[in-house]
């Protein structure tokens, strides 16, 4: 298993120095002169220059390039224009913020999508089928800003049960001291009851948002795959074995309805992290997706590079979870790599 | 002490227990440190702490102007809507407790109980070291101080301890005006040399991520992009003690929760929003919306006057004869601008911004078409920044109609933000809006960067007229040496030549928008445009 896991490593290898290459090119490919942008708004041509030269833009690109792979292989990603600080620092700091949101986002997806499609299976037809048909449809034709939008309006503007959307934790707490980065986990460990109640309450909206918006794949696939299953000939003999209507369901069938569920959740999972972009503006959320964005506007290299680079690694590590949860739900499937 | 800390003690006090605070304790306290917090959103934040350093970006300028200290500052004088508008004119002591202006020079003696956060008193060597950065360090800084002859690390001379004197290079009547803008900020010399590298000799690096300064506030938490935390400064001798004693500044990109968050009471202060937004807010009336008139600034079309069809003078006045100018200030602006057009029966002013004399007339615009040989027309691009794509594109899109009604084909070419400043540079955009502002209050500064031969970065049109440069150079000299007749017939002369020849058109003036709850008091408007908290107050 473990070298398994060594070789299935090895093999992200050459596609992460793909991507390392591929982001260095187009951001250097992408429109607009960092120099120029960042000399200011009154910046004389020399002062251009004197800037472009701070920041060795005017060297040739090879060696930019080599510059900027070795200072990766020394783990520096380089510093941020726009916000002025190193790029790994500030993925490691908003990382687990987008983290956080979308693991719980996927959570309450998942806590309503698998048994809403199972209900739905096993009742085709029924108004628990419709029901789980409206509601993805709906989710997944609302564009996730404008649920945000929704509901922030609704639920903080109109009716003042939710908290400003300002962020991780109303603006009159103190963030925990960071252990895991995840607030709900940290202000236990800090046992501090008042801010997890805080970090909790400012987790709710986006995190509904991001859940109605990944129901519809979820929810989809979950009865598709156990309408297929329910039709199977061991379904029918273990019905016909007298089994309770209960263990055919959730022990023979949902088991086996599991693995194109899970490829569909590590989907979702990867696109959430990446596409949460809106999410976070809608609510001030300091996460990764934003950070990645405002640097492309501003044609600031180093956090896209950064961003494309950790986003490889999180799919190549990701993918290799998923392949190894298969083996685990299903023993025939092999890791192979 | 910290909020949480203060809790911990007050409910060990009170309940002798180690069990959280009781309800009434904390609403109490969260109302205490609200009122003395001023809470502003705002959609960006900055990206360095120090106006020095490399590309800080405009939020960055407001940390600087309240966490730094400059040897002068403006007084106050009442605006329009009697906000209190800065006084362009009047001076007053910051870190200097007296001026002298002689001859060529400037004398300043500084407060001797002003100290900087740290504890250390300012000295004139603080001053010295701070001044010769400003001009050494290159890039915006070094350019702002040369723009009022300030470029020479010898002209700050330190005379003792507490005294220290400027030297003119030659008479420039904007070198005192100068040294109040944003850019000449006293630095603590000794803290930030000792944080200093070899590659890093004005320590650069580290004033990027601290403030280093004797303002009356210091920076005590920034995670960039998301908050700004500032402390009031309790020995600051720069001026009465501010009444905030804290600010906490948020980024909310979102405009429409920034709005949500004002209504509800939840922030205090914003700006930054769409129009449409501030003049829904205004006619509401739960909230104060101030808007105020950029001081020497104006929203134009403009007109790359060294190729064809642009170089020729009746096609400009042609265009500036069919801009739908009262269309954009109803559809695009609703209203919060000053126009900036059809001031034909008014004699020109010493003074800018000013309207200029054309109109809306399609007949005009068509006769004068065709004397220049386009009677049919001709296709063009007009261009503008996606940064300010609110205004821009409604604004593009009523000058392609309008322009279209001439036979005059417009494509609209939206440029990323990251890519304007090039493109301006480059010089070669046929037809654009922009907006130009100066820091500085005088016509003769707006001319000197918008139509001087000398090309700069501003005068996007490539304008070049000998008679202009003489008007400009000629207002100058003028007021530098004191000679108001020559002076103004200079100005009359340049505004005239710049409505005739229209290489740009102006629009209007645009407003800064401020909306903040009704119990804040003490806005003030700085040339910069960004909040001042030292005058602000809550309750």
């Amino acid at each position: 298993m473990l070298t398994m896991i060594g070789k299935r490593l090895m093999f992200a290898i050459p596609s992460l120095i793909g991507v390392v290459i591929v982001t260095f090119l187009l951001t250097r490919a992408l429109p607009g002169d960092p120099a120029a942008y960042f000399a200011g708004p009154a910046a004389t041509k020399e002062a251009v220059e004197q800037i472009r030269k701070k920041l060795g833009f005017d060297k040739p690109l090879i060696e930019q390039f080599f510059r900027y792979a070795n200072d990766l292989a020394h783990g520096d990603f380089g510093n941020s224009l726009t916000t002025g600080q190193p790029v790994a620092t500030e993925i490691r700091n908003r990382l687990p913020a987008s983290a956080e949101l979308t693991l719980l986002g996927l959570f309450v997806s998942v806590a309503i999508a698998i048994p809403l499609g199972v209900l739905a299976a096993t009742r085709p037809g029924s108004w628990i089928d419709h029901l789980c048909r409206i509601t993805t449809t709906a989710g997944v034709s609302l564009p996730v800003f404008f649920t945000g939008l929704v509901l922030v309006y609704v639920f903080y503007f109109r009716l003042g049960w939710s908290p400003a959307p300002l962020g991780r934790l109303d603006v009159f707490y103190s963030a925990p001291p960071t252990v895991t980065g995840f607030y709900l986990i940290d202000t236990l460990i800090a046992r501090d009851l008042e801010a997890f109640r805080s970090a909790l309450s400012q987790l709710i909206l986006p995190a509904t948002t991001l859940a109605i918006f990944s129901l519809a794949p979820i929810a989809r696939m979950t009865r598709a795959s156990m309408l297929a299953v329910l039709a199977s000939e061991f379904v029918r003999t273990a019905r016909a074995s007298g089994l309770s209507p209960a263990t055919v369901i959730v022990t023979y069938a949902f088991r086996n309805a599991m693995l194109p569920v899970i490829t569909t959740l590590s989907m979702v999972f990867s696109f959430l992290l990446g596409a949460n972009v809106l999410v976070e503006k809608v609510f001030a959320w300091p996460g990764i997706g934003s950070y990645a964005v405002e640097a492309l506007i501003s044609s600031d290299f180093a956090p896209v590079q950064g961003f494309v680079l950790t986003m490889a690694v999180m799919y190549v590590l990701l993918n290799l979870v998923i392949d190894i949860l298969y083996g685990v739900i299903d023993p025939r499937v092999r890791l192979e790599g | 002490m910290k909020r949480r800390d203060f809790l911990k003690s007050v409910s060990g006090l009170a309940a002798g227990a180690a069990l959280p605070a009781m309800p009434s304790v904390i609403s109490s306290a969260k109302a205490d440190a609200r009122s003395e917090t001023l809470l502003i959103v705002s959609e960006g934040g900055p990206n360095n702490l120090d106006i020095h350093g490399i590309g800080t970006n405009v939020p960055g300028y407001e940390v600087s102007w309240n966490c730094y200290d400059r040897l002068i500052s403006h007084e106050m004088k009442s605006g329009p809507g009697g906000v209190p508008y800065y006084d362009r004119d009047k001076f007053k002591g910051e870190l200097a407790d007296d001026m002298k202006i002689d001859d060529m020079s400037v004398t300043f003696k500084l407060k001797k109980n002003a100290k900087f956060h740290d504890g250390a008193p300012v000295t004139a060597k603080d001053v010295k070291w701070s001044l010769d950065r400003a001009v050494s360090v290159g890039g915006f800084p070094t350019f702002q101080m040369s723009a009022g002859s300030l470029t020479k690390a010898e002209q700050f001379v330190v005379v003792d301890d507490h005294t220290v004197r400027v030297d003119f290079l030659k008479k420039d009547k904007l070198t005192i005006p100068d040294l109040a803008v944003i850019v000449p900020c006293i630095v603590n010399s000794e803290l930030v040399k000792k944080n200093a590298s070899e590659n890093d000799p004005w320590g650069l690096e580290f004033t990027k991520q601290q403030t280093a300064g004797s303002g009356a506030y210091k920076v005590t938490k920034w995670t960039a992009g998301t908050e700004v935390i500032m402390e009031r400064n309790e020995d600051w001798v720069g001026g009465p003690l501010p009444k905030i004693k804290r600010v906490i500044w948020r980024m909310v990109p979102q405009a429409g929760n920034r709005r949500a968050l004002l209504e509800r009471g939840d922030a205090d202060i914003s700006y930054e929003l769409p129009f449409k937004d501030f003049q829904e807010m205004k006619a509401n009336g739960k909230l104060n919306v101030v808007s105020l008139p950029f001081s020497n600034g104006i929203q134009y079309i403009g007109m790359n006057v060294t190729k064809p069809p642009f170089d020729n003078v009746k096609v400009r006045q042609a265009i500036a004869y069919a801009l739908p100018y009262q269309k954009i200030m109803d559809a695009v602006l609703f209203g919060l601008g000053n126009p900036m057009f059809g001031a034909k029966d008014k004699a020109t002013e010493v003074a800018w911004p000013q309207p200029h004399k054309y109109n809306t007339d399609m007949e005009k615009a068509k006769a004068l078409l065709a004397e220049a040989g386009y009677a049919n027309g001709f296709e063009t691009t007009i261009s503008f920044d996606l940064n300010f794509a609110g205004v821009n594109e409604p604004l593009c899109v009523l000058v392609q109609e309008s322009l279209a009604q001439l036979g005059i084909k417009t494509t609209i070419n939206k440029v990323p933000g990251a890519n304007w400043r090039t493109e301006l540079n480059k010089k070669e955009m046929p037809l654009f809006t922009n907006v130009f502002s100066g820091w500085l209050d005088y016509p003769e500064y707006f001319f000197y960067w918008c139509y001087h031969g000398n090309n700069s970065v501003f005068n996007t049109m490539s304008y070049k007229s000998a008679a202009m440069d003489k008007f400009i150079d000629g207002a100058r000299t003028a007021a530098a040496t004191g000679d108001k007749a020559t002076y103004d017939a200079d100005v009359k002369g340049f505004v005239d030549l710049a409505f005739a020849d229209v290489p740009r058109i102006p629009l209007y003036q645009p407003f800064v928008n401020v909306a903040m709850q009704k119990n804040i008091s003490g806005y003030q408007y700085w040339f910069h445009r960004r909040l001042d908290y030292r005058a602000m107050a809550k309750g």
